[in-house]
């Protein structure tokens, strides 16, 4: 029986505690970086970025035990195709949207 | 493993069936992560669309999405406790552990209400311009699934009080456990690109 | 507080004779069939055994009634389309505009949701379980809320014949002109909450098809041992989870436009209606791939058995399928060309398209291939095939025209659009799912079509296609606009009309398809298929009972090849008779996937409407529902050892009088399927 097949295993505090430190930290910093304007907005914005990439792993790993090793197979291929096609829709969307923008608004 | 434990013992075809059940609830919040990517897309798309109206500079605020913030991420980590006291059987355990996540949600809604009826009463509803229309959709879909989450929360302390740590409860549980923690991701996401961006 | 929101006396039809008869056709047919099941005394069995039960196989046939009666209603749409577009040269017609509109409207949406979705949601269902071992799909209680709420998506368009009207803003709605601004009034709202609802239902069943192919094959059945048909369905599930959510806002953020003021698509205050089309056909795309991966399927499968040959290209097919399924999320800017993007934009996106033009060109040489050398059978799933195979690359090469922008900015919205994707669908998917249901209706129900009024059909739909289309892509050329509702230029209408004889053909064909169906249960007991394999066929659903047993299979089957059944046949272990049996756990019958879809109808009734506290209540009745469910552990009841082997000597003892071969006496019947032999 693995963490994530939905049957309770035996399992301990550690990971939701090194977790949340990790997580309150990743938000910290970006809101601190917001609350006293301590960067230009574009480097702003990619370290806000950045964070919240990091915190996601965070969040995988430490509160939904996702790894390599004892996550199914089709569950972490499931996650891959999901991110490949967000970033197939996002990313198009925000192309197609914006070249339209600068075509007909600007 | 104390006694309660027994009663989540397991045949390797239920065991089956609780597999297919968990990959079958993954799938869904896949596709639940395709709503929301198309929302934030939509978001971004009219992020400065306020039609002379107020912008997220004016109407967000730091301290209540810290706030929100503060509240969503011990929720998650108080269900881990509770995770951590469904495997050990500890029926009480899970019971508090379940309605103290439950209250730091609904502290959460009682927030996002407050933020949404403030600035509704402002004239900054929805209806006043395609940004708002967004931001309200966006965070108010993550709000109403948060709100689908308490109910959820309160079915299982139910199911957990009459029916005890069964495996079926169980099963249960630990979906909502993904449910759970994938909206505390969500959120990471919406303070990224909509509170904070907005507020710099 | 309204009690009954917007609706008032004057939603009632009677403000035009079209409308009236259209709103009379619907109750008496709703009357009609209330009226046969009370004739044949068959409530009990309806409700009881039909309505309730969670079982694939009975799931599936309901989904294909459904698709087959939506068939007639979209089908009359069209006939009303064409015979209005052949007259209306210089003159306004029989159908004034704003009936026209809903027309053409109510056509596209019956037909892409209505239709063919339910269509291949019902041939799926039926087969997909037994063609991989299994015993059911891995959540039969979601299943059953799948197709109900796929009825109720149904009921809403054909409900609004009757009360009130349907949108007049195609089958894609656009904004700002499907906006409350410019269309208030029901229609759009009747058309959003229709695809709202059932796109949940196609959501759910793309979950639930996903994990019962992941999870519940049979040992030895590996991913590239499974049927071609189970392969496309796995690709169609992927393409059916992913793409829907698109649909989900896009006509979610419309909806929240019409019904609370927002402004997402608005001409005011900050919308931008470039972003509604964007979204939809990020669904959209995926959405027509989604139609037609499963028909690719059933072409699979039908070629293989009918002519008499092992599939050609195993691996290339599963392959090009893949290649189809992940390639459609990257095209579907070629939908909006002329919407104004910069030439990167979209020659990137023509590039796209061009390319997933090459996988479906080598599913048709693997298709060709298999042929070649192979012992035809002209039964009529055959000569869909070699309809479909003749007539579907006409349409996708002149997908391939439009594929490039600035021949796209000549044909957009032309009826060159129309003639292609009508020349994909229609040979395409529905040729597929016709075929299908004739190569499978005897596993439905243990006995085979009459395939005299299968080949008539056939021949009518192709003869009709050619008529009601090749004319359109000329018209197209000449530059007619698609969904005029009527015209002044002299050279179309000779057209038209000969497009309007081809629809008369249709219509035979269709009147084909009901012939048969009469005819086939008249003469049932002289075409039964008494061993369950009646085409000699090569997968695992032909090794079932036909119909299947409860249970499909008495003992999981252990699967050592491809065509797992041919392979089982050939070395001698089919039709084994186990030493014993076990008792075997099958879901309870249950009302509470009809409820939830019943409520999701009034709910969706109640939004159309504005009846607030009818909403509100039905919302309440589903959750109901669903936490009972959710707390309902008990949900299997156990079929004893014995009862099951009651079924089986019943069965083994039927196989005893059957011939061996169900297709020994067929004049082209190629042999036994033999062991291979060793090298």
């Amino acid at each position: 029986m693995d963490a994530i097949s939905g049957i309770p295993v035996e399992r301990t505090l550690k990971p939701y505690l090194i977790g949340i430190v990790l997580a309150l930290i990743l938000t910290a910093i970006p809101f601190g970086i917001v609350a006293f304007g301590a960067m230009e907005r574009q480097t702003a914005l990619i370290v806000i970025a950045v964070f919240a990439v990091i915190q996601i792993l965070v969040h995988l790993h430490f509160f939904l035990h996702i790894d390599f090793r004892s996550t199914p197979r089709e569950n972490l291929i499931a996650l891959a195709f999901a991110c490949v096609l967000i970033f197939i829709m996002v990313g198009g969307s925000l192309w197609i949207m914006f070249d339209l923008y600068h075509r007909m608004m600007v | 493993m104390t006694a309660a434990a027994d009663t989540m013992i397991v045949t390797p075809q239920d065991a089956q069936k609780y597999e297919e059940k968990e990959f079958g609830f993954w799938l869904y919040l896949m596709s639940d992560a395709i709503i929301f990517a198309c929302l934030f897309a939509t978001y971004l798309v009219m992020v400065g669309n306020a039609a002379g109206g107020p912008t997220g500079k004016e109407l967000f605020s730091l301290e209540r999405a810290a706030a929100e913030t503060a509240l969503l991420l011990f929720s998650s980590t108080t269900f881990g406790v509770a995770a951590v006291a469904l495997s050990q059987g500890d029926r009480s355990k899970v019971l508090l552990w379940l309605a103290i996540t439950f209250a730091l949600g609904a502290g959460f809604i009682f927030l996002e209400f407050g933020e949404f009826a403030g600035m509704i009463a402002e004239g900054a509803g929805p209806d006043r311009s395609g940004f708002l229309s967004a931001f309200f959709t966006l965070v108010g879909t993550h709000g109403l699934h948060v709100s689908v989450g308490l109910l959820w929360i309160l079915v299982m302390i139910g199911q957990v009080l009459f029916k005890g740590l069964t495996a079926p409860v169980a099963s249960r549980v630990m979906r909502l456990g993904l449910f759970w923690h994938f909206l505390d991701i969500i959120w990471v996401v919406i303070f990224s690109v909509v509170y904070l961006p907005g507020l710099l | 507080m309204d009690f009954f929101g917007r609706l008032t006396i004057d939603s009632l039809p009677f403000y035009s004779a079209i409308a009236a008869s259209g709103a009379g056709v619907t109750v008496l047919g709703a009357l009609s069939v209330a009226g046969v099941i009370t004739y044949f005394g068959a409530w009990r069995l309806v409700l009881f055994d039909w309505v309730s039960s969670i079982d694939h196989k009975k799931i599936g046939i309901m989904y294909v009634m459904v698709a087959l009666v939506m068939l007639m209603r979209g089908f009359i749409d069209a006939a009303m389309m064409r015979s209005q577009q052949a007259i209306a040269y210089n003159n306004e017609g029989y159908l004034p505009p704003d009936h026209f509109d809903q027309i053409f409207s109510s056509h596209g949406t019956i037909m892409i949701f209505f239709m063919a979705m339910p269509f291949l949601s019902g041939l799926i269902n039926l087969i997909m379980p037994q063609q991989i071992g299994s015993r059911d799909v891995a959540f039969p209680f979601m299943n059953s809320i799948s197709l109900w709420l796929t009825t109720a998506g149904a009921g809403l368009v054909l409900i609004s014949l009757v009360i009130g009207k349907f949108s007049t803003a195609g089958w894609t709605g656009y904004p700002p002109y499907s906006g409350s601004q410019f269309t208030p009034g029901v229609g759009v709202d009747y058309w959003l909450w229709a695809v709202l609802i059932s796109g949940i239902g196609s959501t759910m069943s793309g979950i639930n098809f996903l994990v019962t192919i992941v999870k519940c094959r049979a040992p030895g059945m590996t991913m590239f041992r499974l049927p071609l048909f189970t392969w496309t369905v796995f690709v169609t599930s992927i393409l059916m989870i992913f793409a829907f959510p698109a649909l989900t806002v896009a006509c979610g953020a419309l909806m929240l436009d019409r019904t609370l003021g927002f402004h997402f698509f608005t001409n005011e205050a900050g919308g931008n209606m470039m972003n509604y089309i964007n979204l939809f056909w990020l669904w959209g795309h995926p959405e027509v791939y989604i139609l037609i991966l499963p028909a690719f399927g059933v072409f699979s499968e039908v070629v293989a058995v009918f002519s008499q040959k092992r599939l050609f290209g195993y691996i290339s097919l599963v392959l090009a399928t893949m290649a189809i399924g992940i390639l459609s999320f990257t095209v579907w800017l070629h939908h909006f060309f002329t919407m104004g993007s910069s030439a990167r934009v979209n020659s990137f996106f023509g590039t796209m398209t061009t390319i997933i033009a090459v996988p479906t060109g080598v599913k048709v040489f693997d298709w060709l291939l298999t042929m070649y050398r192979g012992r035809i059978i002209f039964k009529p799933p055959m000569l869909y095939t070699l309809g479909f195979l003749v007539t579907f690359v006409i349409g996708g090469l002149s997908g391939v025209l439009l594929a490039l922008p600035p021949i796209d900015y000549l044909m957009h919205n032309t009826t060159f659009l129309i003639a292609h994707f009508h020349n994909m669908i229609i040979p395409g998917v529905l040729f597929g799912y016709l075929a299908g249901y004739m190569f499978w209706f005897p596993k439905a129900f243990g006995f085979k079509l009459n395939e005299w009024w299968g080949a008539a059909s056939f021949w009518c739909w192709i003869i009709g296609f050619y008529l009601a289309f090749m004319p359109l892509y000329v018209l197209g050329l000449l530059g007619m606009p698609r969904r005029m509702e009527h015209y002044e230029i002299a050279a179309w209408q000779p057209h038209l009309i000969v497009a309007a004889i081809g629809a008369f053909i249709i219509f035979l064909g269709i009147v084909c398809l009901g012939v048969q169906l009469v005819v086939s249960i008249r003469d049932r007991n002289q075409a039964l298929d008494l061993t369950g394999d009646p085409w000699n066929g090569r997968s695992l659903e032909w090794a079932t009972s036909s119909p299947a047993a409860p249970y499909n299979f008495a003992v999981v089957p252990q699967v050592q090849s491809i065509d797992a059944w041919w392979d089982m046949k050939a070395r001698g272990v089919a039709y084994q008779r186990p030493a014993e049996y076990e008792d075997i756990a099958i879901p309870k019958n249950t009302f509470i996937g009809a409820v939830i879809g019943g409520a999701g109808f009034v709910f969706g009734f109640a939004m159309v409407w504005y009846i607030w506290w009818l909403a509100i209540l039905s919302l309440a009745v589903i959750f109901v529902a669903i936490v009972i469910r959710a707390s309902d552990d008990d949900t299997d009841y156990v079929m004893p050892a014995s009862e099951v082997k009651k079924i089986e000597d019943a069965r083994f003892a039927q196989l005893a009088k059957a011939p061996k071969n169900e297709m020994a006496d067929d004049p082209g019947f190629a042999g036994e399927p033999m062991p291979e032999p060793s090298t």
